[in-house]
């Protein structure tokens, strides 16, 4: 579903990712950990398509297409999903209305009919149970004076109604308190499909206690360092990212949480 | 980071899709003012002396005042007597319907969107056109006289009501109230002209479509709404101009007055020639709009979306002089590229128990500069006067600016009288949040956009707010990539 090789890229002109490769094939869950600074967020922006991250080098397909030559809204629409660290506020667009305007886009692409207002609000009224999202945050404008809970349940459920082939969850667990985490993470299992592919980029381990990856990747300079399967995250949560440092024989000055 | 906001320049600075002309010879009266051309003016029109009268007197005045200096807008010098101050398409006779039309005419309708026939059909909207200061057309004309309302260009309402028009006319706007008011005074060409009877809720919008069309003609008009007792109207206000590498002047005096329990509820959507993007040409529109409410529990109601003109001079205002009367003022002021407006309204609390509500948007894009200035005056009579203004601002990108200048008199000490502001930015982070779901940039534009100004399209009647809707979207969007 996803294939990247060789990745190298830049902003304004500082090397951050020095060479990713990565395959994700549909059902698999997949999670990126890694220390401050090792590129994570960058890798997620530039599968995004965020301007100003710059690809130098390599190559990306998505389902089968050139992911690289495509403006972000189309990447959107071809099914890859990024649930934001920092969600953005959008003052006087009501979530309903962005969520519907999104929706219909893609099935625009996609030369479907848009959904009608029955149609619509069927799909919000089942999409709403999945991720236990409280009806008055939908009226309201798009995560305006959300709490950080509200803005992380906005995400996965904005990832619920666009049934995306890829998510990439970037630091979803970042600036939750434990009860919402576990909300967060009970909906995102809700959503696990076999044909979707899910990314977890994330710093710490405790998100993969309920959900449970099939391979982690430990991202290091703008490198994946090591893979493993799901016992590497228990591990770096034991031994610290300085475990990896000493084995690669680094002495670059890791920051510590 | 450069990039990014290239691409947000991009999609806020698009051409403004209504520049087109209309070939059809006028009758035009020579560059200049002076005591002559205001004499040809008048003679043109077949005024009574009286009206000669009065525009004289106020040439005299303008003569002796100085153009204002004081809004946050900078222009050249204007030539006044470089200005063509009549100019009126050539009719050889009176239209019996739409269908006798000048079809050049009627094709620049249908490119606007303006299909007569359509609003006729349709909607039940009366239009009186104003194609270069002379009324071409009048319809559902029959309909309104048959209850009473007077709805005609100024000039008719000259020959027709005299009584009305000598009463009202200057009565909210005195000829000497500034500048251009008495500029218009001297020389205004036509306008329109509605009376509303006792007891009468007009049962169509009346509405009138502005357009400027000869190269060099100032606008000058002059419209008079009266409202008697217990009467309501809506009156809507709409335009577009073609496409002009010279500074066009307009100046043009509104005049609003409801009686006791009356209600006058006038919309405005302006779209004029904007410049070029890189602000050659373009309107100066500089408008003096003033109602009062005269009678007991009248109330009168701005609405404006402005997305037009190089240079926008306008405060729509209301003064509320009869006891429990209300005055609101709705405005969505948007300027791109090197359009500059100094905009608001005033309120000006005379009667007890008097309230007002001000909500203005202020949309910047571009190199623009858009300024609110808005007067809150309860005066000393005005016990238990009441205000509540919110003043919001939207920036896209860092190149233009937002100003807001409240001015608050209160001379009653149980008036009360509230400000609100809030400025935000749309930024590259949202239209990349809006881009991640599947948005492109020009429809993210447009969603917020429209989202910004929702709180005043909702004011618009139906069919307008469609129209200005769409003027949103165009104004901002057209050129991504």
């Amino acid at each position: 579903m996803l294939s990247i090789k060789n990745i190298h890229a830049t902003i304004e002109g500082k090397q951050i990712l020095n060479g990713i490769d990565l395959d994700i094939k549909p059902g698999e869950v997949h999670a990126i950990m890694g220390p401050n600074g090792s590129g994570k967020s960058t890798l997620a922006l530039v599968l995004a398509g965020r301007d100003g991250y710059e690809v130098t080098q390599g190559s990306a397909t998505f389902s089968g297409k050139n992911l690289l030559e495509m403006p972000p809204e189309d990447r959107a629409r071809e099914g890859l999903f990024l649930a934001f660290q920092y969600p953005v506020e959008i003052p006087g667009v009501s979530t309903t209305n962005f969520i519907k305007t999104a929706v219909n886009e893609k099935r625009k692409y996609r030369g479907e009919e848009p959904l009608d207002a029955v149609a619509f609000l069927k799909r919000l009224k089942e999409k709403m149970a999945l991720v236990n999202i409280d009806q008055s945050l939908l009226s309201r404008s798009v995560n305006e004076g959300f709490s950080g809970g509200e803005k992380k349940r906005n995400e996965i459920f904005q990832m619920a109604m666009l049934e995306p082939k890829l998510a990439i969850l970037d630091e979803t667990d970042s600036g939750l308190d434990i009860d919402a985490l576990r909300i967060v993470a009970k909906g995102v299992n809700q959503l696990r499909h076999k044909d979707r592919a899910i990314l977890i980029i994330t710093h710490y381990q405790r998100l993969l206690d309920y959900l449970t990856p099939d391979f982690v990747h430990v991202l290091y300079n703008g490198r994946i360092v090591r893979s493993g399967g799901k016992e590497l995250a228990l591990e770096l949560e034991e031994k610290g990212y300085d475990f990896i440092k000493d084995e690669l024989g680094l002495t670059a000055d890791l920051q510590a949480e | 980071m450069k990039e990014e906001l290239n691409t947000l320049e991009q999609t806020v600075s698009s051409d403004y899709k209504y520049g087109f002309v209309t070939d059809i010879d006028t009758d035009i009266v020579p560059k200049g003012i002076n005591e002559t051309v205001i004499r040809l003016i008048s003679a043109k029109k077949n005024e009574p002396g009286w009206m000669l009268d009065w525009r004289l007197k106020a040439y005299t005045q303008w003569q002796k005042m100085e153009e204002p200096k004081w809004p946050n807008v900078t222009y050249p010098p204007i030539n006044y007597q470089d200005i063509i101050y009549y100019a009126a398409p050539k009719q050889k006779e009176q239209l019996k319907g739409l269908d006798e039309l000048d079809p050049e005419l009627r094709r620049t309708f249908e490119k606007l969107g303006i299909s007569l026939d359509e609003q006729k059909r349709l909607s039940g909207v009366a239009v009186d056109v104003v194609m270069d200061s002379v009324s071409v057309a009048t319809s559902f004309k029959k309909q309104l006289s048959e209850i009473g309302v007077i709805f005609c260009s100024m000039s008719e309402a000259i020959q027709q009501h005299p009584d009305l028009v000598k009463k009202y006319m200057g009565s909210v706007v005195p000829m000497t109230d500034n500048y251009f008011a008495a500029l218009n005074a001297a020389v205004f060409t036509d306008g329109s002209f509605c009376y509303i009877p006792k007891g009468v809720r007009c049962p169509m919008e009346l509405s009138t479509y502005f357009r400027i069309n000869t190269e060099n003609s100032g606008q000058f008009e002059r419209t008079l709404i009266i409202a008697e007792d217990d009467s309501y109207v809506s009156y809507l206000e709409g335009c577009t101009a073609p496409m002009r590498d010279e500074n066009q002047l307009h100046a043009a005096v509104v005049e609003l007055v409801a009686l006791n329990k009356a209600e006058i509820k006038y919309s405005t959507v302006q779209n004029w020639y904007p410049g070029d993007k890189e602000g050659h040409g373009g309107i100066y529109n500089f408008v003096t709009k003033r109602g009062i409410c005269l009678g007991e529990r009248s109330k009168i109601s701005w609405t404006q979306v402005e997305t037009g003109s190089a240079i926008t001079w306008k405060y729509p205002s209301v003064i509320l002089k009869g006891d429990y009367s209300i005055g609101e003022f709705y405005s969505v002021a948007l300027t791109n590229n090197h359009q500059q407006a100094d905009t608001g309204t005033k309120m000006i609390h005379l009667g007890k128990n008097t309230k007002s509500r001000i909500v203005a948007k202020g949309i910047s894009a571009g190199y623009s500069n858009n300024s609110y200035r808005g007067l809150v005056r309860a005066s000393k009579w005005a016990t238990n006067a009441r205000n509540y203004s919110q003043c919001d601002s939207l920036l896209l990108g860092d190149k233009c600016g937002a100003n807001t200048f409240p001015y608050i008199e209160v001379k009653n000490t149980t008036a009360i009288v509230e400000h609100e502001a809030t400025t935000s930015k749309i930024g590259e982070d949202q239209l990349f949040y809006c881009r991640q779901r599947g948005i492109d940039t020009e429809t993210a534009v447009a969603l917020i956009v429209n989202g910004f100004a929702k709180e005043v399209m909702n004011q618009l009647p139906m069919e307008f707010a469609v129209e200005a809707q769409k003027l949103l979207a165009i104004s901002l969007e057209g050129s991504v990539g």
